[in-house]
Protein backbone atom coordinates (compact mmCIF):
# COMPACT_ATOMS: atom_id res chain seq x y z
CA UNK A 1 0.00 0.00 0.00
CA UNK A 2 2.68 2.41 -0.62
CA UNK A 3 2.65 5.77 -2.85
CA UNK A 4 5.06 4.40 -5.44
CA UNK A 5 2.74 1.23 -6.16
CA UNK A 6 -0.38 4.01 -6.90
CA UNK A 7 1.22 6.36 -8.43
CA UNK A 8 2.35 3.42 -11.13
CA UNK A 9 -1.71 2.33 -11.28
CA UNK A 10 -2.22 6.16 -11.79
CA UNK A 11 0.14 6.07 -14.42
CA UNK A 12 -1.36 2.86 -16.00
CA UNK A 13 -5.34 4.49 -15.66
CA UNK A 14 -3.56 7.79 -17.44
CA UNK A 15 -1.92 5.70 -20.34
CA UNK A 16 -4.96 3.93 -21.04
CA UNK A 17 -7.14 6.81 -21.56
CA UNK A 18 -4.59 8.61 -23.34
CA UNK A 19 -4.43 5.95 -26.16
CA UNK A 20 -8.37 5.80 -25.99
CA UNK A 21 -8.38 9.64 -27.15
CA UNK A 22 -5.56 9.27 -29.50
CA UNK A 23 -8.04 6.88 -31.47
CA UNK A 24 -10.65 9.69 -31.78
CA UNK A 25 -8.40 12.58 -33.16
CA UNK A 26 -11.14 14.53 -34.54
CA UNK A 27 -12.71 14.76 -30.86
CA UNK A 28 -9.70 17.68 -30.57
CA UNK A 29 -11.48 20.23 -32.46
CA UNK A 30 -15.16 19.15 -31.70
CA UNK A 31 -14.12 19.47 -27.82
CA UNK A 32 -12.36 23.26 -28.99
CA UNK A 33 -15.12 24.59 -30.78
CA UNK A 34 -17.51 23.84 -28.08
CA UNK A 35 -15.29 25.09 -25.68
CA UNK A 36 -15.35 28.39 -27.20
CA UNK A 37 -19.30 27.95 -27.46
CA UNK A 38 -19.44 27.85 -23.87
CA UNK A 39 -16.51 30.31 -22.89
CA UNK A 40 -18.64 32.72 -25.14
CA UNK A 41 -21.91 31.47 -22.98
CA UNK A 42 -19.70 32.57 -19.77
CA UNK A 43 -18.41 35.55 -21.09
CA UNK A 44 -22.03 36.94 -22.59
CA UNK A 45 -23.67 38.24 -19.45
CA UNK A 46 -20.01 40.14 -18.61
CA UNK A 47 -20.50 42.36 -21.73
CA UNK A 48 -24.07 42.52 -21.17
CA UNK A 49 -23.27 43.63 -16.80
CA UNK A 50 -20.39 46.15 -17.69
CA UNK A 51 -22.24 47.47 -20.98
CA UNK A 52 -24.21 49.20 -17.97
CA UNK A 53 -21.46 50.20 -15.58
CA UNK A 54 -17.99 50.37 -15.05
CA UNK A 55 -17.88 48.14 -11.82
CA UNK A 56 -19.91 45.74 -9.71
CA UNK A 57 -18.89 45.00 -6.11
CA UNK A 58 -15.66 46.09 -6.25
CA UNK A 59 -14.78 44.13 -9.63
CA UNK A 60 -13.68 45.73 -13.44
CA UNK A 61 -14.31 43.80 -16.26
CA UNK A 62 -11.00 42.51 -16.79
CA UNK A 63 -10.91 41.50 -12.71
CA UNK A 64 -13.89 39.73 -13.72
CA UNK A 65 -12.66 38.42 -16.67
CA UNK A 66 -9.75 36.43 -14.35
CA UNK A 67 -12.51 34.45 -12.52
CA UNK A 68 -14.45 33.34 -15.79
CA UNK A 69 -10.92 32.26 -16.22
CA UNK A 70 -10.31 29.78 -13.36
CA UNK A 71 -14.29 28.90 -13.93
CA UNK A 72 -13.43 27.68 -17.52
CA UNK A 73 -9.86 26.44 -16.21
CA UNK A 74 -11.31 24.36 -13.57
CA UNK A 75 -14.40 23.53 -16.01
CA UNK A 76 -11.46 21.58 -17.97
CA UNK A 77 -10.31 19.91 -14.91
CA UNK A 78 -13.68 19.02 -13.89
CA UNK A 79 -14.54 17.17 -17.22
CA UNK A 80 -11.54 16.14 -18.43
CA UNK A 81 -10.80 14.66 -15.45
CA UNK A 82 -13.43 14.25 -12.56
CA UNK A 83 -16.84 14.11 -14.01
CA UNK A 84 -15.47 10.87 -16.46
CA UNK A 85 -15.19 8.52 -13.62
CA UNK A 86 -17.95 10.24 -12.28
CA UNK A 87 -20.51 8.60 -14.75
CA UNK A 88 -18.31 5.37 -15.03
CA UNK A 89 -19.12 4.94 -10.96
CA UNK A 90 -22.64 5.55 -11.68
CA UNK A 91 -22.45 2.74 -14.32
CA UNK A 92 -21.21 0.51 -11.80
CA UNK A 93 -23.78 1.16 -8.70
CA UNK A 94 -26.41 0.90 -11.34
CA UNK A 95 -25.55 -2.47 -13.09
CA UNK A 96 -23.74 -4.28 -9.43
CA UNK A 97 -20.02 -4.25 -11.31
CA UNK A 98 -19.31 -2.10 -8.34
CA UNK A 99 -18.23 -5.61 -6.75
CA UNK A 100 -15.30 -6.39 -9.03
CA UNK A 101 -13.66 -3.37 -8.14
CA UNK A 102 -14.02 -3.48 -4.06
CA UNK A 103 -12.38 -7.08 -4.82
CA UNK A 104 -9.58 -5.33 -6.60
CA UNK A 105 -6.43 -5.31 -4.02
CA UNK A 106 -6.28 -1.64 -4.36
CA UNK A 107 -8.29 1.54 -2.52
CA UNK A 108 -11.44 1.29 -4.23
CA UNK A 109 -12.02 5.00 -4.25
CA UNK A 110 -8.50 5.48 -6.27
CA UNK A 111 -9.23 2.97 -8.46
CA UNK A 112 -12.67 4.08 -9.34
CA UNK A 113 -12.05 7.99 -9.54
CA UNK A 114 -8.96 7.10 -11.56
CA UNK A 115 -10.61 5.02 -14.58
CA UNK A 116 -11.29 6.94 -16.70
CA UNK A 117 -10.43 10.43 -18.09
CA UNK A 118 -10.87 12.62 -21.18
CA UNK A 119 -7.56 14.80 -22.18
CA UNK A 120 -9.48 16.46 -25.18
CA UNK A 121 -11.80 18.19 -22.66
CA UNK A 122 -8.82 19.98 -21.30
CA UNK A 123 -8.68 22.28 -23.62
CA UNK A 124 -11.01 24.40 -21.29
CA UNK A 125 -7.85 24.52 -19.60
CA UNK A 126 -6.30 26.57 -22.75
CA UNK A 127 -9.25 28.56 -22.87
CA UNK A 128 -8.75 29.98 -19.34
CA UNK A 129 -5.23 30.53 -20.16
CA UNK A 130 -5.74 32.57 -22.97
CA UNK A 131 -8.33 34.75 -21.06
CA UNK A 132 -6.11 35.50 -18.49
CA UNK A 133 -3.49 36.22 -20.86
CA UNK A 134 -5.86 38.34 -22.49
CA UNK A 135 -7.28 40.28 -18.99
CA UNK A 136 -3.26 41.23 -17.81
CA UNK A 137 -2.86 42.84 -21.63
CA UNK A 138 -5.74 44.92 -21.39
CA UNK A 139 -5.06 45.74 -17.35
CA UNK A 140 -1.54 46.77 -18.71
CA UNK A 141 0.26 45.00 -15.73
CA UNK A 142 1.06 41.61 -15.05
CA UNK A 143 1.00 39.59 -11.92
CA UNK A 144 3.47 39.43 -9.29
CA UNK A 145 5.18 35.95 -9.12
CA UNK A 146 4.20 35.58 -5.11
CA UNK A 147 0.73 35.81 -6.59
CA UNK A 148 1.04 33.48 -9.35
CA UNK A 149 2.80 30.93 -6.59
CA UNK A 150 -0.43 31.90 -4.07
CA UNK A 151 -2.72 31.23 -7.12
CA UNK A 152 -0.76 27.81 -8.36
CA UNK A 153 -1.29 26.62 -4.79
CA UNK A 154 -4.96 27.87 -4.49
CA UNK A 155 -5.20 25.35 -7.75
CA UNK A 156 -4.06 23.06 -6.18
CA UNK A 157 -6.62 23.28 -3.18
CA UNK A 158 -9.51 24.07 -5.81
CA UNK A 159 -8.78 20.99 -7.64
CA UNK A 160 -8.73 18.76 -3.90
CA UNK A 161 -12.23 20.50 -3.37
CA UNK A 162 -14.08 19.94 -6.76
CA UNK A 163 -12.48 16.40 -6.20
CA UNK A 164 -14.32 15.84 -2.63
CA UNK A 165 -17.71 17.34 -3.97
CA UNK A 166 -17.24 14.59 -5.99
CA UNK A 167 -16.94 11.60 -3.86
CA UNK A 168 -19.59 13.54 -2.04
CA UNK A 169 -22.04 13.57 -4.92
CA UNK A 170 -21.02 9.69 -6.01
CA UNK A 171 -21.92 8.61 -1.93
CA UNK A 172 -25.26 9.89 -3.02
CA UNK A 173 -25.58 7.51 -5.69
CA UNK A 174 -25.41 4.69 -3.11
CA UNK A 175 -28.89 5.99 -1.94
CA UNK A 176 -30.58 6.87 -4.63
CA UNK A 177 -30.72 4.88 -7.43
CA UNK A 178 -31.66 6.02 -10.36
CA UNK A 179 -28.91 8.98 -10.79
CA UNK A 180 -27.80 9.39 -14.74
CA UNK A 181 -28.06 12.79 -14.31
CA UNK A 182 -25.90 13.21 -11.25
CA UNK A 183 -23.17 14.78 -13.39
CA UNK A 184 -25.59 18.06 -13.99
CA UNK A 185 -26.30 18.59 -11.22
CA UNK A 186 -22.50 18.46 -10.00
CA UNK A 187 -21.85 21.05 -13.14
CA UNK A 188 -25.62 23.27 -11.73
CA UNK A 189 -23.64 23.96 -8.56
CA UNK A 190 -20.78 24.60 -9.68
CA UNK A 191 -21.94 27.00 -11.89
CA UNK A 192 -22.39 29.62 -9.16
CA UNK A 193 -18.49 29.97 -9.08
CA UNK A 194 -18.60 31.56 -12.68
CA UNK A 195 -18.78 35.12 -10.73
CA UNK A 196 -16.39 36.80 -8.29
CA UNK A 197 -18.47 36.04 -4.86
CA UNK A 198 -19.02 39.31 -3.69
CA UNK A 199 -22.14 39.26 -5.94
CA UNK A 200 -23.58 37.06 -3.38
CA UNK A 201 -25.04 38.50 -0.17
CA UNK A 202 -26.34 37.29 2.96
CA UNK A 203 -26.71 33.72 4.05
CA UNK A 204 -25.91 32.38 0.08
CA UNK A 205 -22.73 33.91 0.69
CA UNK A 206 -21.83 32.23 3.84
CA UNK A 207 -22.61 28.95 1.81
CA UNK A 208 -20.84 29.51 -0.49
CA UNK A 209 -17.41 30.18 1.02
CA UNK A 210 -17.88 27.77 3.59
CA UNK A 211 -20.65 25.11 2.95
CA UNK A 212 -19.94 24.26 -0.51
CA UNK A 213 -16.35 26.23 -1.15
CA UNK A 214 -17.15 28.08 -4.69
CA UNK A 215 -15.24 31.11 -3.62
CA UNK A 216 -12.49 29.59 -2.90
CA UNK A 217 -12.22 27.73 -6.15
CA UNK A 218 -12.58 30.82 -8.32
CA UNK A 219 -12.44 34.11 -6.77
CA UNK A 220 -9.15 33.48 -4.38
CA UNK A 221 -7.06 32.53 -7.03
CA UNK A 222 -8.31 35.21 -8.89
CA UNK A 223 -7.97 37.76 -5.96
CA UNK A 224 -4.42 35.98 -5.48
CA UNK A 225 -3.45 36.56 -9.57
CA UNK A 226 -4.56 40.59 -8.96
CA UNK A 227 -2.27 40.67 -5.56
CA UNK A 228 -5.08 41.31 -3.32
CA UNK A 229 -5.23 38.20 -1.25
CA UNK A 230 -4.79 38.34 2.25
CA UNK A 231 -2.11 35.59 3.22
CA UNK A 232 -4.14 34.46 5.97
CA UNK A 233 -7.15 33.77 3.80
CA UNK A 234 -4.82 31.75 1.95
CA UNK A 235 -3.58 29.62 4.55
CA UNK A 236 -7.48 28.89 5.41
CA UNK A 237 -8.22 27.73 1.96
CA UNK A 238 -5.26 25.56 2.29
CA UNK A 239 -6.64 24.12 5.80
CA UNK A 240 -10.33 24.19 4.81
CA UNK A 241 -9.78 22.34 1.52
CA UNK A 242 -7.79 19.57 3.27
CA UNK A 243 -10.71 19.66 6.10
CA UNK A 244 -13.03 19.75 3.48
CA UNK A 245 -11.18 16.22 1.75
CA UNK A 246 -11.30 14.07 5.17
CA UNK A 247 -14.79 14.85 5.36
CA UNK A 248 -15.41 13.46 2.07
CA UNK A 249 -13.37 10.48 2.35
CA UNK A 250 -15.50 9.53 5.74
CA UNK A 251 -18.78 10.22 3.99
CA UNK A 252 -17.41 7.59 1.13
CA UNK A 253 -15.86 4.95 4.37
CA UNK A 254 -19.98 5.08 5.26
CA UNK A 255 -21.55 4.89 1.96
CA UNK A 256 -18.85 2.09 1.07
CA UNK A 257 -19.92 0.39 4.14
CA UNK A 258 -23.73 1.16 3.11
CA UNK A 259 -23.75 -0.37 0.06
CA UNK A 260 -25.11 -4.00 -0.51
CA UNK A 261 -23.72 -5.32 -3.85
CA UNK A 262 -26.10 -6.44 -6.70
CA UNK A 263 -25.85 -10.17 -5.61
CA UNK A 264 -26.45 -9.87 -1.95
CA UNK B 1 -52.07 5.27 -37.45
CA UNK B 2 -54.81 6.86 -37.16
CA UNK B 3 -56.24 10.40 -35.45
CA UNK B 4 -58.94 8.35 -33.40
CA UNK B 5 -56.34 5.59 -31.79
CA UNK B 6 -54.13 8.16 -31.15
CA UNK B 7 -56.63 10.14 -29.21
CA UNK B 8 -58.12 7.24 -27.63
CA UNK B 9 -54.45 6.17 -26.34
CA UNK B 10 -53.36 9.58 -25.05
CA UNK B 11 -55.24 9.78 -21.84
CA UNK B 12 -53.33 6.13 -20.85
CA UNK B 13 -50.48 7.13 -22.23
CA UNK B 14 -50.70 10.05 -19.87
CA UNK B 15 -51.34 8.44 -16.74
CA UNK B 16 -48.68 5.61 -17.26
CA UNK B 17 -46.25 8.79 -17.85
CA UNK B 18 -47.11 10.78 -14.51
CA UNK B 19 -46.93 7.31 -13.00
CA UNK B 20 -43.17 7.09 -14.42
CA UNK B 21 -42.50 10.48 -13.04
CA UNK B 22 -43.81 9.51 -9.41
CA UNK B 23 -41.69 6.76 -9.81
CA UNK B 24 -38.84 8.60 -10.40
CA UNK B 25 -39.42 11.70 -8.75
CA UNK B 26 -35.58 11.56 -7.11
CA UNK B 27 -34.84 11.93 -10.39
CA UNK B 28 -36.93 14.93 -11.02
CA UNK B 29 -35.89 16.90 -8.36
CA UNK B 30 -32.39 16.31 -9.13
CA UNK B 31 -33.28 17.96 -12.62
CA UNK B 32 -34.96 20.97 -10.82
CA UNK B 33 -31.69 21.56 -8.99
CA UNK B 34 -29.93 21.54 -12.31
CA UNK B 35 -31.69 24.10 -13.66
CA UNK B 36 -30.57 26.49 -10.94
CA UNK B 37 -29.04 28.80 -13.84
CA UNK B 38 -31.69 31.77 -13.07
CA UNK B 39 -31.28 32.05 -9.79
CA UNK B 40 -27.37 31.96 -10.31
CA UNK B 41 -27.74 35.03 -12.60
CA UNK B 42 -30.51 36.86 -10.04
CA UNK B 43 -27.67 37.00 -7.45
CA UNK B 44 -25.34 38.74 -10.81
CA UNK B 45 -27.81 41.11 -11.38
CA UNK B 46 -29.39 41.81 -8.13
CA UNK B 47 -25.58 42.98 -7.38
CA UNK B 48 -25.72 45.02 -10.37
CA UNK B 49 -29.07 46.41 -9.33
CA UNK B 50 -27.25 47.49 -6.06
CA UNK B 51 -25.79 49.89 -7.34
CA UNK B 52 -28.86 51.32 -9.38
CA UNK B 53 -31.54 50.27 -12.27
CA UNK B 54 -30.74 49.13 -15.31
CA UNK B 55 -33.39 50.34 -17.86
CA UNK B 56 -36.72 49.68 -16.27
CA UNK B 57 -34.88 46.74 -14.28
CA UNK B 58 -34.50 47.52 -10.37
CA UNK B 59 -33.99 44.68 -7.65
CA UNK B 60 -37.96 43.70 -7.32
CA UNK B 61 -38.42 43.74 -11.30
CA UNK B 62 -35.27 41.42 -11.51
CA UNK B 63 -36.53 39.19 -8.87
CA UNK B 64 -39.87 38.80 -10.55
CA UNK B 65 -37.81 38.09 -13.91
CA UNK B 66 -35.39 35.19 -12.69
CA UNK B 67 -37.87 33.44 -10.59
CA UNK B 68 -39.73 33.66 -13.61
CA UNK B 69 -37.80 32.06 -16.05
CA UNK B 70 -36.97 29.66 -13.20
CA UNK B 71 -40.82 28.41 -13.06
CA UNK B 72 -41.15 28.78 -17.20
CA UNK B 73 -38.13 26.63 -17.70
CA UNK B 74 -39.58 24.13 -15.30
CA UNK B 75 -42.62 23.68 -17.66
CA UNK B 76 -41.50 24.01 -20.90
CA UNK B 77 -38.26 22.26 -20.60
CA UNK B 78 -37.54 19.19 -22.79
CA UNK B 79 -35.20 16.41 -23.41
CA UNK B 80 -36.82 14.60 -26.20
CA UNK B 81 -33.50 15.43 -28.46
CA UNK B 82 -31.27 13.43 -25.63
CA UNK B 83 -33.64 10.79 -25.48
CA UNK B 84 -34.19 10.17 -29.35
CA UNK B 85 -30.72 10.32 -29.92
CA UNK B 86 -30.21 7.92 -27.40
CA UNK B 87 -32.97 5.36 -28.27
CA UNK B 88 -31.37 5.94 -32.30
CA UNK B 89 -28.21 4.50 -30.69
CA UNK B 90 -29.19 1.95 -28.87
CA UNK B 91 -31.46 0.66 -31.61
CA UNK B 92 -34.64 0.83 -29.22
CA UNK B 93 -36.44 2.94 -31.34
CA UNK B 94 -37.54 0.10 -32.86
CA UNK B 95 -39.56 -0.76 -29.96
CA UNK B 96 -41.87 2.38 -30.35
CA UNK B 97 -41.89 2.01 -34.03
CA UNK B 98 -43.74 -1.05 -33.42
CA UNK B 99 -46.72 0.51 -31.53
CA UNK B 100 -49.52 1.71 -33.47
CA UNK B 101 -49.00 5.56 -32.32
CA UNK B 102 -46.76 7.65 -33.76
CA UNK B 103 -43.03 7.56 -31.41
CA UNK B 104 -43.09 11.75 -31.40
CA UNK B 105 -46.72 11.45 -29.55
CA UNK B 106 -45.46 8.94 -26.78
CA UNK B 107 -42.30 11.13 -26.57
CA UNK B 108 -44.91 14.33 -26.16
CA UNK B 109 -46.87 12.74 -23.48
CA UNK B 110 -43.45 11.62 -21.41
CA UNK B 111 -42.75 15.19 -21.05
CA UNK B 112 -46.28 15.84 -20.66
CA UNK B 113 -46.85 13.91 -17.73
CA UNK B 114 -43.85 15.24 -15.88
CA UNK B 115 -45.58 19.07 -15.65
CA UNK B 116 -47.54 17.75 -12.77
CA UNK B 117 -45.13 17.23 -10.36
CA UNK B 118 -43.41 20.00 -11.53
CA UNK B 119 -46.15 22.66 -10.45
CA UNK B 120 -45.47 21.63 -7.42
CA UNK B 121 -41.77 22.95 -6.98
CA UNK B 122 -42.99 26.02 -9.06
CA UNK B 123 -45.51 26.99 -7.08
CA UNK B 124 -43.58 27.87 -3.89
CA UNK B 125 -41.12 30.14 -6.36
CA UNK B 126 -44.18 31.60 -7.20
CA UNK B 127 -45.29 32.12 -3.78
CA UNK B 128 -41.36 34.01 -2.73
CA UNK B 129 -41.57 35.75 -6.26
CA UNK B 130 -44.90 37.18 -5.20
CA UNK B 131 -43.78 38.29 -1.85
CA UNK B 132 -40.07 39.50 -2.72
CA UNK B 133 -41.17 41.38 -6.13
CA UNK B 134 -44.61 42.57 -5.29
CA UNK B 135 -48.07 40.86 -7.27
CA UNK B 136 -47.70 43.00 -10.61
CA UNK B 137 -43.91 41.92 -10.59
CA UNK B 138 -44.47 38.54 -10.18
CA UNK B 139 -47.75 36.93 -12.22
CA UNK B 140 -50.26 38.57 -14.52
CA UNK B 141 -52.97 40.64 -12.56
CA UNK B 142 -55.50 40.56 -15.15
CA UNK B 143 -57.51 37.41 -16.73
CA UNK B 144 -56.30 38.04 -19.81
CA UNK B 145 -52.90 38.78 -19.04
CA UNK B 146 -53.46 35.07 -17.81
CA UNK B 147 -54.53 34.19 -20.93
CA UNK B 148 -51.86 35.63 -23.18
CA UNK B 149 -49.58 34.20 -20.58
CA UNK B 150 -50.82 30.57 -21.28
CA UNK B 151 -50.84 31.10 -24.52
CA UNK B 152 -47.12 31.70 -24.98
CA UNK B 153 -46.36 29.20 -22.70
CA UNK B 154 -47.96 26.62 -24.82
CA UNK B 155 -46.25 28.07 -27.96
CA UNK B 156 -42.61 28.17 -26.11
CA UNK B 157 -43.35 24.69 -25.64
CA UNK B 158 -44.04 23.75 -28.89
CA UNK B 159 -40.99 25.16 -29.93
CA UNK B 160 -38.89 23.65 -27.52
CA UNK B 161 -40.10 20.33 -28.14
CA UNK B 162 -40.06 20.83 -31.77
CA UNK B 163 -36.58 22.18 -31.63
CA UNK B 164 -35.61 18.98 -30.07
CA UNK B 165 -37.30 16.40 -32.64
CA UNK B 166 -35.31 18.80 -35.02
CA UNK B 167 -32.02 17.91 -33.26
CA UNK B 168 -32.87 14.41 -32.11
CA UNK B 169 -34.00 13.47 -35.40
CA UNK B 170 -29.91 14.91 -36.80
CA UNK B 171 -28.92 11.69 -35.14
CA UNK B 172 -30.25 9.44 -37.92
CA UNK B 173 -28.12 11.43 -40.40
CA UNK B 174 -25.50 12.17 -38.56
CA UNK B 175 -22.73 9.95 -36.50
CA UNK B 176 -22.92 11.95 -33.45
CA UNK B 177 -25.28 15.29 -32.88
CA UNK B 178 -24.16 15.53 -28.91
CA UNK B 179 -22.02 18.00 -29.99
CA UNK B 180 -24.44 20.23 -32.18
CA UNK B 181 -27.40 19.73 -29.20
CA UNK B 182 -24.18 21.27 -27.04
CA UNK B 183 -24.39 24.52 -29.77
CA UNK B 184 -28.20 24.16 -28.92
CA UNK B 185 -28.19 24.80 -25.58
CA UNK B 186 -25.45 27.78 -25.55
CA UNK B 187 -28.03 29.75 -28.25
CA UNK B 188 -30.44 28.86 -26.36
CA UNK B 189 -29.02 30.04 -22.97
CA UNK B 190 -27.42 33.32 -24.49
CA UNK B 191 -30.10 34.09 -26.99
CA UNK B 192 -33.38 33.53 -25.65
CA UNK B 193 -33.28 35.65 -22.25
CA UNK B 194 -32.33 32.33 -20.17
CA UNK B 195 -29.36 34.70 -18.46
CA UNK B 196 -30.43 38.66 -18.85
CA UNK B 197 -33.57 40.31 -20.68
CA UNK B 198 -33.20 40.13 -24.16
CA UNK B 199 -33.87 44.00 -24.37
CA UNK B 200 -30.38 44.17 -22.65
CA UNK B 201 -29.21 43.65 -26.16
CA UNK B 202 -27.75 46.55 -27.98
CA UNK B 203 -30.10 47.54 -30.83
CA UNK B 204 -28.93 45.43 -34.13
CA UNK B 205 -28.37 42.35 -32.06
CA UNK B 206 -32.37 42.53 -30.72
CA UNK B 207 -33.17 42.95 -34.26
CA UNK B 208 -31.42 39.79 -34.92
CA UNK B 209 -32.98 37.83 -31.38
CA UNK B 210 -36.88 38.81 -32.64
CA UNK B 211 -36.47 36.97 -35.49
CA UNK B 212 -34.54 34.13 -33.95
CA UNK B 213 -36.73 31.38 -32.32
CA UNK B 214 -34.82 31.42 -29.10
CA UNK B 215 -36.42 34.65 -27.47
CA UNK B 216 -40.13 32.94 -27.78
CA UNK B 217 -39.01 29.80 -25.85
CA UNK B 218 -38.27 31.67 -22.75
CA UNK B 219 -38.19 35.42 -23.07
CA UNK B 220 -41.64 36.02 -24.36
CA UNK B 221 -43.56 33.75 -21.71
CA UNK B 222 -41.30 35.25 -18.49
CA UNK B 223 -41.96 38.59 -19.90
CA UNK B 224 -45.69 37.93 -20.31
CA UNK B 225 -46.09 36.43 -17.02
CA UNK B 226 -44.22 40.04 -15.49
CA UNK B 227 -46.43 41.91 -17.12
CA UNK B 228 -43.88 43.80 -19.13
CA UNK B 229 -46.15 44.51 -22.52
CA UNK B 230 -48.99 46.24 -23.31
CA UNK B 231 -51.90 44.04 -24.83
CA UNK B 232 -51.03 45.29 -28.62
CA UNK B 233 -47.05 44.68 -28.32
CA UNK B 234 -48.02 41.08 -26.93
CA UNK B 235 -50.56 40.23 -29.76
CA UNK B 236 -47.73 41.42 -32.30
CA UNK B 237 -44.69 39.19 -30.38
CA UNK B 238 -47.16 36.18 -30.03
CA UNK B 239 -48.36 36.41 -33.86
CA UNK B 240 -44.43 35.80 -34.31
CA UNK B 241 -43.87 33.55 -31.66
CA UNK B 242 -46.78 30.74 -33.63
CA UNK B 243 -45.70 31.41 -36.37
CA UNK B 244 -42.31 29.78 -35.31
CA UNK B 245 -44.12 27.34 -34.21
CA UNK B 246 -46.24 26.72 -37.10
CA UNK B 247 -42.73 26.43 -39.03
CA UNK B 248 -41.05 24.24 -37.10
CA UNK B 249 -43.83 22.20 -36.60
CA UNK B 250 -43.74 21.56 -40.62
CA UNK B 251 -40.13 21.05 -40.94
CA UNK B 252 -39.17 19.06 -37.83
CA UNK B 253 -42.21 16.42 -39.11
CA UNK B 254 -41.14 16.27 -42.62
CA UNK B 255 -37.25 16.15 -41.12
CA UNK B 256 -38.77 13.29 -38.90
CA UNK B 257 -40.44 10.99 -41.38
CA UNK B 258 -37.13 11.65 -44.08
CA UNK B 259 -34.92 10.44 -41.41
CA UNK B 260 -37.42 7.35 -40.16
CA UNK B 261 -36.51 6.26 -43.72
CA UNK B 262 -33.38 6.11 -43.00
CA UNK B 263 -33.35 4.31 -39.60
CA UNK B 264 -32.62 0.53 -39.43
CA UNK B 265 -32.60 -1.15 -36.08
CA UNK B 266 -29.59 -4.07 -35.36
CA UNK B 267 -30.80 -7.22 -35.62
CA UNK B 268 -34.47 -6.45 -36.78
Amino acid sequence: MNAKRYLRLLGVQLKASGLLALQYRADFLAEGLTSLAWTFTALAPLFVVFGTRPSIEGWTFQESLLVVGWFTLLQGVLEGAISPSLTGMVEHIRKGTLDFVLLKPADAQFLVSTQRFLPWRAVNVLSGVALFVYAFVSLGRWPSLPGIFASLVLLGTSMLILYSMWILVVSAAFFVVKVDNLTYLFTSIFDAARWPSSVFRGSLSWVFTFIIPLALMTTFPALALLGRLPWTWLVGAVVGSVAFAAVARWVWLMSIRHYTSASS
Amino acid sequence: MSLRTALKAFPTMLRIGFSEAVAYRAEMVIWVLSTTMPLIMLALWSAVARGGAVGRFGQAEFTGYFLAAFCVRQFTSSWVAWLVSYEVKQGTLAMRLLRPVSPLLSYATEVLAGIPLRVVVVLPVVGISLWAAGAERAVPTSLGGWGLFLLGLVGAWLITFYLNVLLGTLSLFMESSQKLMEVYMVLFFVCSGYMFPVEFFPPGARTVMEWLPFRYQMGLPVELMTGAHAAKEAWTLLAAQWTWVAGLGVVSMAVWRRGLARFAAFGG
